[in-house]
């Protein structure tokens, strides 16, 4: 908390699954409040990135620091930062053995040992706030993909999370389901909470984005402010990947 | 020819399947296997007595109402399969977890102790709790049977274990993971619950096994169903009614076990 306006420090990361190099030479500084949206072709190593912020993979090279605290397999901040970092993914990954309340109240009480009922008071805000109070009681499988991403959503924010991760969140949506979590994303980039955002949805980026990513190979491409980057983007690559997703 | 070949299939199988053919045919197969059995012991001059049988599970005198011997014997491979069973879980749960643990030393023990359980044969494993570690810890029969059984069937255990926990989704430990649990958590509260519906059936299948597995333990004299049973042919030469009741009695109790599992499956499964 020493710099207090810097959220995401990404300095020098290099990311290797055995032989294969998913990340070269990743530098990236995220602000409190600031909404990133990381895009790019497939296998650019977007997903890795991410993943890489909250300890589900862990980085070769290079340091990451979160909110003060250093990303490092098997440092003792690492399950007080998962707190502090709120993941959505793209396969919701909703518990589906729990009723919706219940996927929602787990991590509180078991995890920051809060009571029951403040839980679920916390619990059936952030249900409010994603507009599905009333499926509380039913399990995920009863719920259409976008109300289940939806929850999950919900789920990362009762972890009072200052920082949300969002992991393709739409690319697993029936086509009528992706605006419905979109909008939801937009409202909550509007409480001023720290997002970084992989994602293919060019309209969203436009609508919510302070910075626009630009991934290809493992490596950053482009940094820009959305206005630059969508009218004027520097590098050529960059050009053509938006000129294929934006003509349809 | 050709078109109707398997018309006439068709209509003779039909006729197979009909109500009274099936209920005669069974009869028939079932009359001649009881037959044959009967022949056979008549035929060596075999002695029948399967009205002295009854005292065996029950008596009623003036003293009052007594359960007989094979009833006693139930009791005692009941009591001793639930302690076994009790006991192969934890360790089954422990070796399963040990090798899932992602530490070298944590597989390579729980491999050494699965591979060196499953190459053996258990009446094997049995004389070496009962005559090696049992004079060298003081076992007494009962206690060597109890571990016996539950170290042979944690092996088995083990592996149904990790088959359960391997077949729930990755994302569920990513999910669990990322809203700061720690890995004792997502396996408590996230990933057991979900695997149970994976462990339930091959976990009946191995009650049913230990139990059936547990008569072993006659061969060093602890009282329980086959051992009652040996008991009692050497007291009254009755082997053909003995064997046969016995065999009834562990079928009856392992059936009653599946039917009740099964039962217990469908509830489950409606609510997930």
């Amino acid at each position: 908390m020493v710099q207090n306006d810097t959220m995401i420090s990404v300095s020098k990361v290099d990311k290797f699954y055995d032989d294969f190099q998913a990340l070269t030479d990743v530098s990236l500084t995220v602000k409190q409040g600031e909404r990133v949206v990381i895009c790019g072709p497939s296998g650019s190593g977007k997903s890795t990135l991410i993943r890489c912020f909250n300890g589900l993979e862990f980085h070769n090279a290079g340091t990451i620091v979160i909110d003060g605290i250093e990303v490092e397999e098997g440092s003792k901040g690492l399950r007080r930062l998962r707190q502090e970092v709120g993941m959505v993914f793209q396969q919701f990954n909703l518990f589906p053995h729990l009723t919706i309340l219940e996927n929602l109240t787990i991590g509180p009480m078991k995890v920051q040992k809060i009571s029951r009922a403040e839980a679920e008071k916390r619990a059936r805000t952030y249900l409010e706030r994603v507009h599905i109070p009333e499926q509380a009681d039913k399990y995920p499988a009863q719920l259409s993909g976008g109300q289940q991403q939806r929850v999950a959503i919900a789920r990362s924010l009762c972890m009072q999370t200052r920082i949300m991760l969002f992991d393709e969140p739409t690319s697993a949506l029936d086509p009528e389901m992706i605006n419905e979590v979109l909008d939801v994303m937009v409202e909550l980039a509007s409480t001023g909470i720290t997002m970084v955002c992989v994602t293919h949805e060019m309209g969203f980026a436009r609508k919510v984005a302070d910075t626009m990513v630009f991934m290809e190979a493992g490596r950053i491409v482009e940094t820009a402010p959305p206005e630059k980057f969508f009218t004027n983007p520097e590098s050529e690559r960059c050009k053509m990947f938006l000129s294929q997703i934006l003509d349809h | 020819m050709a078109a109707r070949a398997p018309n006439g299939a068709k209509k003779f199988r039909a006729f197979m399947n009909s109500v009274p053919v099936s209920v005669a045919l069974y009869l028939l197969v079932i009359g001649m296997i009881i037959w044959s059995a009967y022949s056979g012991a008549q035929s060596m001059g075999y002695n029948w007595q399967w009205y002295r049988m009854p005292q065996y599970f029950y008596t009623l005198t003036d003293d009052g109402f007594q359960w007989g011997e094979i009833m006693i014997g139930l009791v005692k491979t009941i009591q001793l399969s639930v302690t076994a069973f009790f006991f192969a879980t934890v360790l089954g749960l422990l070796v399963a977890l040990l090798r899932l643990s992602g530490l070298v030393i944590g597989t390579a023990v729980a491999v050494a102790f699965l591979e060196f359980v499953r190459n053996m044969p258990i009446l094997v494993l049995l004389y070496l709790f009962y005559y090696v570690l049992g004079p060298v810890f003081k076992l007494d029969r009962y206690t060597a049977s109890v571990m016996c059984l539950a170290v042979f069937h944690a092996a088995l255990i083990s592996e149904i274990f990790r088959a359960g926990i391997n077949a729930v989704p990755k994302g569920q430990w990513e999910g669990a993971t990322s809203i700061g649990m720690s890995k004792g958590q997502a396996y408590r509260y996230i990933v057991l619950p979900q695997s149970v519906k994976f462990m339930l059936p091959p976990m009946t299948g191995e009650v049913v096994h230990l139990i059936k597995s547990s008569a072993i333990v006659s061969v060093i004299a602890v009282a329980e169903l086959t051992t009652i049973g040996r008991n009692l042919i050497s007291d009254t030469y009755m082997s053909f009614e003995i064997w046969f009741t016995i065999a009834a009695v562990y079928m009856v109790v392992t059936l009653a076990l599946s039917i009740g599992v099964s039962r217990l499956e469908k509830k489950y499964a409606v609510q997930t």
